[in-house]
């Protein structure tokens, strides 16, 4: 859909250049808008790339006036030293633990029950979606002492079960899913029947190949959520070999005024625990955007 | 809206089973939990409780501490929203006027969406920094007062804003963009045509035929600072200075978790399930919409 948009908007271009020629102005306004744009990413960007600044300066550089906006040469010590001070291996371990479990678990659990809300006929269907539904209505917060009883019951408290089974369940995947599948047309289940195909074997064989990019752009977008958890984790657990990167950074934040302002070590370390969430952002686009757009219908 | 081919007793139940099992035991079971520890005083150990109706809810109405809270949170998503909303809006329409580039631009914008608003946070903390911060540092060229939101509540807030709101353009420019292009070509050739200029063709053709979306996106944003926001503000101010950030999810941890107080947590928590139906109720209204706009 997008392909067709963009050839439209490339005919449009095309249709605008052609005409160019015929107004002999200089397109002043083109090139204002240009600079506008340019100055609000400028703005957009400022932030990080000030971070990957301060995190490669040393102490004495990141407190001098005026602040220093280049780039220096302690980078690789920063890092190492952030990696060690805050312990990162085990934090971004942590993290993509549970980014990935929580990810896959969520779009293997939603995609098995869109797959039986769609395709079979069953006394309590419509309670199960009223019930995924109604999971959309209760945020954490909105549960916050009374799950932390229960994942304390379980005995699940600082451990990866804790930290990623409670989040597995998920609306928008089982709802962009039972989507998908309300697009393939009856006639295919009815042939994998006719040919003998078992409900799982036509889930497997059929509707799974035809869902990768489904899968593909929500892996991207819950990978993104469980990477950025805060609360969950912050609860969940409490010990340093279970804490996940993101709030792991906030504890060697240098909050009183006697600590040493270690502010480039806490840059380097911001660093670290973002790379791979923009990474993929940024790598994986076309599903980021897929996925973004389509999971919210 | 169903495709009913396949037939078997057990297998449609196994395959909900996962997502039920996750369903009822962490979200409806506490959910209940919730609703039955609002009517109830608890002890700090969880030893005894004493059935004491709308005791709870009552403590609150008559807490100053709750009403700032609720304030806070509706000047924070409120904040969040006009600055992640109304500058996606703009971009986006500065993006539709000159369509070259549109891919390039919505990377340049997008990525910051992947960084955690506590990591945002985190980063702004340092560019507001009262003594090694760059922002301080160049308005005190400009200015004498001091931007220190140690001391300052509104510049505490405006930290916390404007980091989420960072967070957030991204991602709202991404839905504008998907908007943006499903307008059709011919529509904005027409308004060429007929001698709309830039700012005719946004205000007269392009915002109303977003404003759906726009409207999804406010209940989003709002949904997402209400709910979603306990990072950056634990991260960053920790709900100071005093309680100058301190929002209503803050206060039902702080409350809850290092005060103990079960019964007003409690009730704290089924206030926000409340707001959180309406606001749900709300996003499903554009769902609505967008069936009749088609």
């Amino acid at each position: 859909m997008s392909a067709v948009g963009a050839t439209q908007v490339g005919a449009r271009v095309r249709a605008q250049a052609a005409a160019a020629p015929r107004q002999t102005r200089i397109p002043w306004g083109s090139l204002l808008l240009h600079a506008v744009l340019i100055a609000c990413i400028a703005l957009v960007v400022f932030p990080l790339y000030f971070a990957f600044v301060v995190s490669t300066q040393d102490l004495q550089q990141v407190v001098q006036r005026p602040p220093r906006l280049l780039p220096s040469s302690h980078l690789l010590e920063n890092y190492a030293q952030a990696w060690r001070k805050a312990n990162m291996g085990v934090m971004l371990f942590n993290s993509a633990v549970m980014a990935v479990t929580v990810a896959v678990g969520k779009i293997i659990i939603s995609m098995l029950s869109a797959f039986a809300i769609v395709y079979f006929s069953f006394r309590g269907r419509m309670l199960c979606f009223w019930m995924i539904f109604v999971t959309l209505m209760l945020p954490v917060p909105v549960r916050l002492m009374s799950t932390y009883e229960v994942i304390g019951t379980l005995g699940w408290l600082n451990t990866y079960s804790g930290l990623t089974v409670p989040l597995m369940a998920s609306a928008t995947a089982t709802f962009l899913f039972r989507q998908f599948y309300l697009t393939i047309p009856n006639e295919m289940a009815e042939a994998a029947q006719l040919d003998g195909a078992g409900p799982l074997r036509f889930l497997f064989t059929f509707l799974l190949p035809l869902s990768w990019a489904n899968i593909a752009a929500l892996f991207v977008v819950l990978f993104i959520f469980g990477w950025n958890q805060y609360l969950w984790p912050l609860m969940i657990t409490n010990t340093e070999a279970m804490r996940t990167v993101v709030i792991g950074l906030e504890q060697i934040i240098p909050r009183s005024g006697t600590e040493l302002p270690t502010w480039n070590l806490i840059m380097a370390g911001a660093m670290m625990a973002l790379l791979p969430p923009v990474a993929i952002i940024i790598f994986m686009q076309r599903w980021f955007v897929k996925g973004l757009v389509e999971s919210e219908k | 809206m169903q495709r009913t081919v396949f037939k078997s007793r057990w297998l449609p139940y196994l395959l909900v089973a996962p997502q039920m099992a996750v369903t009822v035991i962490f979200f409806f079971w506490p959910a209940l939990k919730s609703l039955q520890l609002s009517l109830y005083r608890v002890s700090p150990f969880g030893d005894r409780s004493t059935f004491v109706g709308l005791e709870n809810f009552g403590k609150l109405v008559a807490d100053p501490d709750y009403y700032s809270s609720v304030l806070n949170s509706f000047v924070f998503a409120g904040g969040v929203t006009v600055f992640a909303v109304l500058g996606a809006l703009v971009l986006a329409g500065l993006v539709t006027q000159k369509i070259r580039g549109l891919a390039v631009y919505r990377t340049l914008l997008l990525w910051p969406y992947g960084i955690a608003p506590a990591v945002a946070g985190i980063i702004f903390l340092f560019i507001f920094h009262p003594a090694y911060g760059i922002l301080p540092y160049f308005l005190s060229f400009v200015t004498a007062y001091d931007f220190n939101w140690l001391l300052k509540g509104w510049v505490a807030m405006t930290l916390v804003i404007v980091a989420t709101a960072w967070t957030h353009l991204g991602y709202n420019i991404a839905f504008y963009i998907a908007g943006l292009l499903a307008i059709p070509a011919s529509v904005m050739e027409a308004a060429d045509v007929d001698g709309a200029g830039p700012i005719r063709r946004f205000t007269a053709i392009v915002f109303p035929l977003v404003s759906p979306i726009t409207f999804y996106l406010v209940v989003l944003n709002m949904v997402f600072a209400f709910f979603e926001s306990f990072g950056v503000i634990d991260a960053v101010t920790k709900g100071g200075p005093g309680q100058d950030t301190e929002i209503m999810v803050y206060k039902l941890y702080k409350d809850g978790f290092i005060g103990l107080n079960l019964g007003s947590s409690g009730a704290q928590s089924v206030i926000l399930m409340a707001m959180v139906i309406g606001l749900t109720v709300l996003q499903f209204r554009f769902a609505e919409k967008k069936v009749t706009y088609r």
